[in-house]
């Protein structure tokens, strides 16, 4: 029999809250953090989120009884307690894939992170995962390359690939900054990179410091018969002006550009990963805003969130943090999502902060990006968390070196190399870390010294964000 | 390396994986060999003249070795190779069918 109209405001449980529903493999599943206004029933809580990140708003409305809003609405479909945390508790949402316009995670974060962050009942929400249906994984481009075309692009393999960011980051001219490209990359580094700040200001426009940079690569492969590259940041004010220093940058051969994701804005990065894609160029990701969006463990957006988008939406490098070095993360958690960049598939493991089954189905892996306060004595660390299929970047810990950059990339290679050996004949790194290192300085007294300069650094502080566990 | 004088950095022919270490010995390659057939990979043997050192194709030195898991055969087969380009690079690949992609290659000999 058909509905009547009937006017007003409802409770959001009454249509929201279905706790016997059974999620389609074609949903999209969400799983939020939430804190309730004290005294608000947690059902009626989680029902408000699936409203109001789907098809609800406060007061029914008669045109709702133009469509099926049973086909079209999210649920809440379970709730869970957080562990250790009383006043919070996680619910779970699915959402039918027609909600989302095909290949747009813009889309998909509108709904899930729009209005409902400033929702009155609500004192925090944080979204902690998606599940993304293989069905609306097929819709997105993901990452222009992927990590098996990058290798065999630059010919990188049975190791971590190793850059720097060039500093200082702000101030140098064109042709000082390329000479600082060329001694990274003579001495042994793969990769060297653009500051996220580094765009196209007064002191080094972006045409100049490409130009310098082209020549500085093409040196230091003739002289080291190796592959090499510099991310050159095209991150700019508009998109035509990005495409503009992309076509410039292709002009040039140069192998890889760079994009700021987040201030950027995930419109801008999926057009540029398409470019990229047509273009043969490998796009590296940098994350600036992430830790306002992702540091507070009640409110925002987890990283691992994020890090899916990014492989829906495009790049072959993304940052991850390091671990060990001088910036935010936890061990288990970091492991979580750089699982989600570089797997095809991912099953549930709580230990790691992964709420989901996920397949990822045919899209490429994402490179994990190790970068911020490391040095050489963190490489059995690194290699041992990050693995082969990672990009570490020392910026200090190549540049300053007291010989320089180009002895700080030898005695990173040096230690990178001497690791991966290792680690190749059975040996375990992180327990004989101070014997492979000191028998790698034997024969480079680049790195001998390198050990020297960095053997009182340390980063030790108490993770803000760490897992419910 | 520095030939005496610290802080003179001189810029090496290093051709990518492993370039950075000593010349490895019978027992480091040996070893290498080892965690390519322990992975489950086709050891591979390619050679090059040094001036076409920078081209992705090297040339095959025969087959990949698919299925051989004895160490020495691929010791001696990388042994025959150099005797046949003494004036060549020689590298060994582990070839990963899953990955599509070389779990491990580095230049044994330089020629």
């Amino acid at each position: 029999m058909a509905k009547k109209y009937d006017a007003g405001v409802k409770e959001y449980r009454d249509l929201y809250w279905t706790p016997d529903y059974v999620p389609l493999d074609t949903d999209l599943l969400a799983c939020f953090k939430v804190t309730g206004q004290p005294g608000v029933p947690r059902e009626e809580v989680a029902a408000a989120v699936a409203a109001e990140s789907s098809t609800g708003t406060w007061s029914t409305v008669w045109s709702e009884l133009l469509t099926d809003l049973e086909f079209y609405k999210g649920r809440s479909y379970r709730i869970e307690d957080v562990p250790g945390d009383p006043e919070s508790f996680y619910t779970f949402i699915a959402y039918p894939i027609d909600l989302f316009e095909e290949g747009s995670v813009v889309n998909v974060l509108t709904s899930l992170v729009g209005n409902v962050f400033g929702f009155k009942a609500l004192k925090h929400l944080r979204l902690e995962d998606i599940r993304f249906p293989i069905a609306f994984i097929k819709t997105c481009g993901g990452p222009p390359a992927g990590i098996q075309v990058e290798r065999d692009r630059l010919n990188k393999y049975g190791r971590p690939m190793l850059g720097a960011t060039i500093k200082p980051k702000l101030g140098l001219s064109a042709k000082n900054y390329g000479r600082a490209v060329y001694e990274c990359l003579r001495g042994g580094l793969d990769l060297t990179k653009d500051d996220e700040n580094v765009n196209s200001q007064s002191f080094m426009r972006w045409r100049d410091r490409f130009e310098f940079v082209a020549e500085a690569i093409d040196k230091a492969e003739r002289e080291t018969g190796e592959r090499k590259g510099h991310y050159l940041n095209v991150t700019a004010a508009t998109p035509e002006e990005m495409y503009k220093r992309a076509e410039f940058a292709k002009e040039l051969n140069q192998p890889i550009i760079m994009h700021d994701f987040l201030t950027g804005g995930f419109t801008a990065n999926t057009g540029l990963a398409n470019w990229c894609r047509d273009n043969g160029m490998l796009l590296h990701i940098h994350r600036a805003m992430h830790a306002v969006i992702d540091r507070h463990p009640k409110h925002g957006i987890h990283f691992r969130v994020l890090a899916k988008c990014l492989r829906l939406s495009g790049g072959d490098h993304l940052h991850t943090g390091t671990v060990v070095g001088k910036l935010e993360g936890d061990r288990n958690s970091t492991l979580g999502f750089v699982d989600q960049l570089r797997e095809s598939f991912i099953p549930e493991d709580r230990s790691r902060g992964v709420f989901f089954d996920q397949d990822w189905g045919s899209m490429p892996g994402v490179f994990a990006v190790a970068s911020g306060g490391i040095h050489v004595w963190h490489m059995p660390a690194l290699l041992n968390i990050f693995g082969d299929d990672s990009v570490l970047q020392f910026g200090g810990g190549t540049q300053g070196h007291p010989w320089g950059n180009a002895a700080g990339a030898a005695a990173n290679r040096v230690a990178l190399e001497a690791c991966v050996k290792a680690r190749n004949e059975g040996r375990e790194l992180e327990r004989e870390a101070r014997d492979i290192m000191t028998e790698a300085a034997q024969h480079s007294p680049e790195l001998a010294l390198a050990m020297e300069t960095w053997k009182e650094i340390k980063f030790e502080f108490e993770t803000v964000d760490k897992l419910d566990v | 390396m520095n030939n005496g004088i610290a802080g003179d950095y001189q810029t090496k022919q290093t051709l990518e994986t492993f370039g950075f270490l000593p010349k490895f010995t019978a027992e480091d390659v040996q070893k290498q060999v080892a965690y390519i057939v322990a992975n489950g990979w086709a050891p591979s043997i390619e050679h090059e003249h040094p001036s076409n050192a920078m081209d992705h194709y090297w040339t095959m030195w025969k087959l990949p070795l698919f299925g051989e898991t004895n160490i020495a055969t691929v010791l001696n087969e990388l042994e025959a190779c150099r005797r046949a380009y003494p004036d060549h690079h020689v590298r060994l690949i582990g070839y990963d069918a899953y990955t599509q992609s070389q779990g491990s290659c580095f230049v044994v000999y330089q020629g």
